[in-house]
């Protein structure tokens, strides 16, 4: 739904941030944004390196949908997107070795990340390539903002730092804050989502659910 | 023996897909209003998960991995395809749901019917391609990746029935507004996943 006075494509690149966001709303992508987030920059990482394959996937799904026979896109889709998700993994191990391993099973993850499938099969195949591409880069950027959200929350209140540089000195290197590290585990990551729903839909009233 | 019940134990209960690992999220989350979607969703993921991922375990052990190709000739023996194993296992996910499905429409319809809308789902569940990528990063043998198969199945189809239990309940409870629908099942997760933290140290 473009909002007056915004083009076509600003609205696709701008809709799915918080309005539509993939994670709160369409459900997608929930797996990856709950197991990254214990750090800031792993959730970086990560983000980033969805939106590269969000955005070029549903670039190239678009740029061949009409040559696609329907029986078999969803394993052209799989290809398209694994091929990319390998490039990325290669990069990631050459570049940021340490975060790669800490990362370890869910970089390959993003070829079953709900999201990109979600936009390559729900938009690409029916939109322009340009279109897609935004389209793809604005559900990353969505998916990134929400990953950055809880990642936040959870180191500095787990640990009392922000992208590894101390905030509030912990008692354990003489300071006195006191880490709450339940923050770190995983039932918390499933507490700060859930609020997170909770204020946009109390922000949002037309996305509550029945029942 | 005992290492195997040990590995399935862990694999279940300690180490759950579902609630340690937050895989297969999306389907957990989508697919656990009823118990019995919830079941057969379960059925399907244990049974596609004991399929593929010691089928993965032999594509890597025996195609893959640095010098496996060398029983075809000792000039490929330097060869590591590691860096393929994304693609090779989506699509042997992706091929065995495909097979299993017409298998099952053909020999078994009535099972058909009730798997059949939760079979293409799975393809790109998480917790399958996520089972076979732990299987490469902890370097299970062929007998350990059985066990870690039905395990970890098994363990996400406990987590989304009785997930899919507490909901059905919580349909008489008073939720505020804006937490109906996903944001109280997340809080239902949360706390499930904190009992489940509970069995952490377990071992035999």
């Amino acid at each position: 739904m473009p909002a007056a006075g915004r083009t076509l494509a600003q609205a696709t690149l701008t809709d799915p941030l918080i309005r539509n966001n993939p994670i709160t709303l369409q459900m997608l992508g929930i797996c990856s944004a709950l197991a990254v987030t214990t750090r800031l920059d792993k959730a970086l990482v990560m983000a980033v390196s969805l939106t590269c394959v969000a955005g070029l996937a549903s670039l190239m799904v678009s740029l061949i949908r009409n040559a696609t026979p329907a029986a078999i896109r969803i394993i052209v889709q799989l290809a398209i997107v694994s091929s990319l998700v390998i490039v990325v993994d290669q990069v990631l191990k050459a570049y940021l070795y340490e975060i790669s391993l800490e990362l370890s099973v869910f970089v390959g993850l993003i070829i079953t990340n709900c999201i990109v499938l979600g936009r390559t099969e729900g938009f690409a195949m029916q939109n322009p390539p340009l279109l897609s591409f935004l389209d793809g880069v604005g559900n990353g950027l969505g998916y990134g903002l929400v990953l950055l959200a809880v990642g936040f929350v959870r180191e500095f209140i787990g640990t009392g730092k922000v992208f590894g540089y101390t905030v509030l000195p912990s008692v354990y290197e003489g300071g006195w804050y006191v880490p709450n590290s339940m923050f770190l585990l995983a039932p918390a990551a499933f507490f700060i989502i859930a609020a997170m729903i909770w204020l946009l839909r109390t922000w949002y009233p037309e996305q509550q659910e029945e029942g | 023996m005992e290492h195997y019940l040990n590995l399935a134990i862990k694999a279940i209960f300690i180490e759950n897909m579902a609630l340690a690992f937050f895989l297969g999220m999306c389907s957990f989350l989508a697919c656990s209003r009823k118990v019995e979607t919830a079941f057969g969703l379960g059925i399907a993921v244990v049974f596609v998960q004991t399929l593929t991922l010691p089928l993965n375990n032999l594509l890597l052990n025996h195609l893959l991995a640095e010098g496996a190709l060398g029983w075809i000739h000792p000039v490929l023996a330097g060869l590591d395809f590691t860096f393929l194993t994304f693609i090779v296992f989506i699509s042997t996910i992706a091929a065995a749901v495909q097979i299993v499905e017409m298998a099952l429409d053909r020999y078994f319809p009535a099972l058909y019917t009730s798997l059949g809308v939760f079979l293409p789902l799975i393809a790109v569940n998480c917790a399958i391609l996520g089972g076979s990528l732990f299987m490469q990063e902890r370097d299970y043998t062929f007998a350990e990746s059985v066990v870690f198969a039905i395990g970890s199945g098994t363990g996400f189809m406990l987590a989304i029935v009785a997930l899919a239990a507490i909901r059905e309940k919580m349909s008489y409870s008073n939720v505020p507004r804006g937490l109906r629908g996903l944001g109280i099942a997340f809080v239902a997760t949360g706390l499930m996943s904190i009992g489940f933290m509970m069995f952490a140290g377990i071992q035999l």
